[in-house]
């Protein structure tokens, strides 16, 4: 019974890369509808409860601020951290990579002879992919969170961070349900409806079962305060509570960057993350417990703090900002390419924009397809940015790991963009080359352009052309009519068709909008 | 004070009529606007696509073209953007200290055409007639990354003659982004047809914004999907009047 149904957990890896997975979510309209109405529900609710606070902008910079002095601190405050927890009865582990996190993990489980384990809602643990080391050594790991326990059920892949089942409607959680439940513990009703309240109570009843057996209980954290050694969880459902209380074992899994130096600086980030997250003022449960208390909740507790990548970002100056993140995920709410394609397409834990920045550098680039795509999945429009509670400038990390993913590649055969890209270059330095190529383009714009428009172009130009009309380039480049007519002062002011966006002349007033 | 107009590669070669446009506008507003023919690029294309390197000879043909002029003034948001944001990422690669304090020394002085109107000028109401129904894109990278904030739609409500009307959810990116058009064109698609499907319920003629790039995108869209509906930069509104050239 304890046994999980199927052997092999869902896993990112070996995902095609992030333009052949974006094709195939586009053409789930059913995705899209569920994305678009939650992604603008959180969207709206965040606006709402940031436009009350009048100090955001500070709370924005204070919350940076203290993120920053940690990165460049890291090192004492880790110490710091750790001496707190040990003097107040916790064990801190200190794990390089996922495989050592795992192990950890693995072997605390074996030394208390679990086969399960219960999971609070972590971000961390996916990272590590814990749950598949766990079964691979023979323990199941139940997740507890609603949404993390349908994307488990379902054999499935988290597709956000604050709400990992956005991409499921209520009549697939129904399903998922009563077919899966079952097989892993206390089955649904069969009589289960797709009302909300009632999807509640057959996951509470399924999840209760677990959370009164399970001896050993495993977790992230949201904040790690160094000078007292308090673990901190931010949570809407009170599983995250049933598990750091219940069970007689606390195991957190806690990124290195987590780390915040005191209880007031919890002040700011307990301000910044509800409202950017939910779009709550606050939570409704808040978790801190400080190592052991005797006679009360568990009494061993263990803290695994891991790299996994992170002093790699550290040392990356213009990427390091992303270790600011709170893992909120405003960023991916207002984000209009994860509004079309959903977390899948990105083929990592942490979608939309901040893992398109966070996964690449996490994983280092130049190493595979898929992984070089991320910092390409955006139209660079800083929607991201002007959301983010701690400012990490994600458009600027975009663009700077777009130039680490090009230079990885450089030495080689230059494949086309490169090729394009150092033309281009050549042509941009002098002018007299760029009015050269301009002089073509107008005796191709003559020869391709009806109307001033181009409606079919070969590959890989196709790409615009599929969907796109292409202005044709201009007859006479601005360039050519300054030189032509004095900029404009020898009398023929005006210019040839195909000048504005449209393909159509605009120096007159009173041309109607005609379709073409 | 002289002025420079720093046209952009993509209106130089596609679409002149904007730079005409501004040509016409600023004259009329009494500005003698030079155009510096050594100009080229801003280099953006190439920052955004991960050539750092491969930018630093257009940066510095720019920083050549301009750097005698009191202001230069570009229609595009976007380039705009770029020489005041990137400029100084490309000149700190080259390591030359000279191209540094040549970016440092220009960039400030380099305005977005709504910029220059309603700050270095002073001017909202420029003398223009345009009897159309209009809704305006605001454009990414001049609300965000240039914060030109309502400036363009100061502008616009000043012309005489028009209908200004609401652009619904008009923030949203139109999905255009450089080399993304290309590199993710599904999904670039997908954003434009859903602002184009905007555009269409605003019920205006002209779609009207500062950036040319982001018109060709939404514009490929619109005539493609025959909406009968005319895309314009906001210069070639501004220059409109009632003479007919």
């Amino acid at each position: 019974m304890n046994k999980p149904a199927t052997s092999n957990t869902a896993t990112f890896l070996g995902m095609p890369p992030f333009p052949v997975a974006a094709r195939e979510a586009l053409a789930n309209s059913q995705l899209r509808r569920n994305l678009r109405h939650a992604t603008h529900t959180i969207r709206s609710k965040r606006a709402r409860v940031v436009e009350e606070l009048d100090d955001w902008e500070q709370l924005r910079l204070a919350g940076a601020a203290i993120k920053d002095d940690v990165l460049g601190n890291l090192g004492g405050y880790l110490e710091q951290l750790e001496e707190s927890l040990t003097r107040a009865g916790a064990t801190v582990h200190w794990a390089r990579d996922a495989a050592e996190a795992n192990q950890v993990v693995i072997d605390i489980a074996r030394s208390h002879k679990v086969d399960e384990v219960v999971k609070v809602k972590s971000m961390v643990t996916g990272e590590i992919e814990l749950n598949a080391a766990l079964e691979a050594a023979g323990i199941s790991a139940w997740e507890t969170d609603l949404a993390e326990l349908i994307v488990q059920l379902g054999n499935d892949l988290p597709s956000h961070i604050l709400v990992p089942a956005i991409h499921r409607n209520r009549s697939e959680v129904r399903d998922i349900f009563l077919r899966e439940m079952g097989k892993v513990g206390r089955p649904a009703e069969a009589d289960l409806t797709d009302e909300p309240a009632q999807l509640a109570g057959a996951a509470r009843r399924h999840l209760r079962e677990k959370f009164l057996r399970a001896k050993v209980a495993v977790s992230g954290a949201n904040f790690a305060v160094a000078d007292t050694g308090t673990l901190v969880v931010v949570e809407s459902e009170g599983n995250g509570r049933m598990c750091l209380t219940l069970p007689e074992v606390l195991i957190s899994v806690v990124g290195i960057e987590k780390v915040v130096p005191t209880w007031t600086d919890l002040e700011v980030f307990l301000q910044l993350l509800p409202r950017s997250s939910t779009g709550e003022r606050m939570n409704p449960y808040t978790s801190t417990w400080t190592g052991v208390t005797p006679g009360d909740g568990p009494q061993e507790v263990h803290v695994v703090l891991l790299d996994n990548g992170r002093t790699k970002v550290l040392a990356d100056e213009v990427g390091r900002q992303a270790l600011r993140c709170i893992r909120c995920s405003a960023c991916l709410n207002v984000c209009p390419v994860y509004e079309r394609v959903g977390g899948h397409a990105y083929g990592s834990i942490y979608p939309g924009p901040i893992g398109a920045i966070l996964t690449p550098m996490l994983r280092g680039v130049g190493t595979d397809e898929a992984t070089d795509a991320l910092p390409f999945a955006s139209s660079l429009c800083g929607a991201c940015y002007e959301v983010c509670p701690v400012l990490i400038d994600i458009p600027e990390v975009l663009v700077h790991l777009r130039g680490k993913v090009v230079d990885s590649h450089r030495g080689g055969v230059p494949g086309a963009l490169q090729a394009a890209m150092t033309g281009a270059s050549w042509t941009l330095r002098r002018s007299s080359r760029l009015a050269l190529a301009q002089r073509f383009a107008g005796l191709s714009g003559r020869v391709l352009g009806r109307r001033g428009l181009i409606g079919r172009m070969p590959p890989p130009l196709s790409r615009w052309t599929d969907a796109r009309d292409a202005p044709a380039p201009s007859r006479e480049s601005f360039r050519a009519w300054w030189a032509r007519t004095d900029g404009g002062r020898s009398g023929a002011g005006s210019t040839a068709a195909g000048s504005t966006a449209a393909g159509s002349p605009s120096d007159t007033t009173d041309e109607g909008g005609e379709p073409r | 004070m002289k002025v420079a107009l720093f046209v952009t590669c993509l209106n130089d070669t596609a679409f002149p009529g904007t730079g005409q446009a501004v040509v016409r506008l600023l004259r009329r507003l009494g500005v003698d606007v030079d155009f510096p023919s050594a100009q080229t690029c801003c280099g953006q294309m190439h920052v955004n696509s991960g050539y750092v390197p491969e930018a630093i000879p257009v940066v510095r043909t720019f920083v050549d073209a301009f750097k005698g002029y009191d202001a230069v003034v570009t229609p595009s948001g976007s380039c705009a953007a770029s020489v005041r944001h990137q400029h100084k990422i490309v000149a700190q690669r080259s390591g030359d200290p000279a191209l540094v304090r040549g970016v440092e020394a220009l960039s400030p002085r380099v305005y977005e055409l709504s910029e220059f109107l309603v700050d270095v000028l002073g001017v909202v109401n420029v003398g223009a007639y345009f009897p159309h129904r209009v809704t305006l894109h605001p454009t990414c990278h001049s609300s965000r990354l240039l914060g030109v904030g309502d400036r363009p739609e100061r502008l616009l409500r000043a012309v005489r003659g028009i209908t200004l009307v609401e652009l619904p959810q008009a923030e949203e990116c139109c999905g255009f982004g450089g080399t993304f058009a290309l590199k993710n064109s599904d999904v670039s698609v997908a954003m434009g047809s859903d602002k184009a499907r905007h555009v269409r319920e605003s019920g205006a003629e002209v779609l009207v914004a500062g950036d040319n790039s982001c018109l060709m995108h939404i514009g490929g869209l619109l005539t493609r999907e025959r909406a009968g509906i005319r895309v314009m930069h906001l210069a070639e509104v501004l220059a409109a009047t009632e003479a007919v050239e």
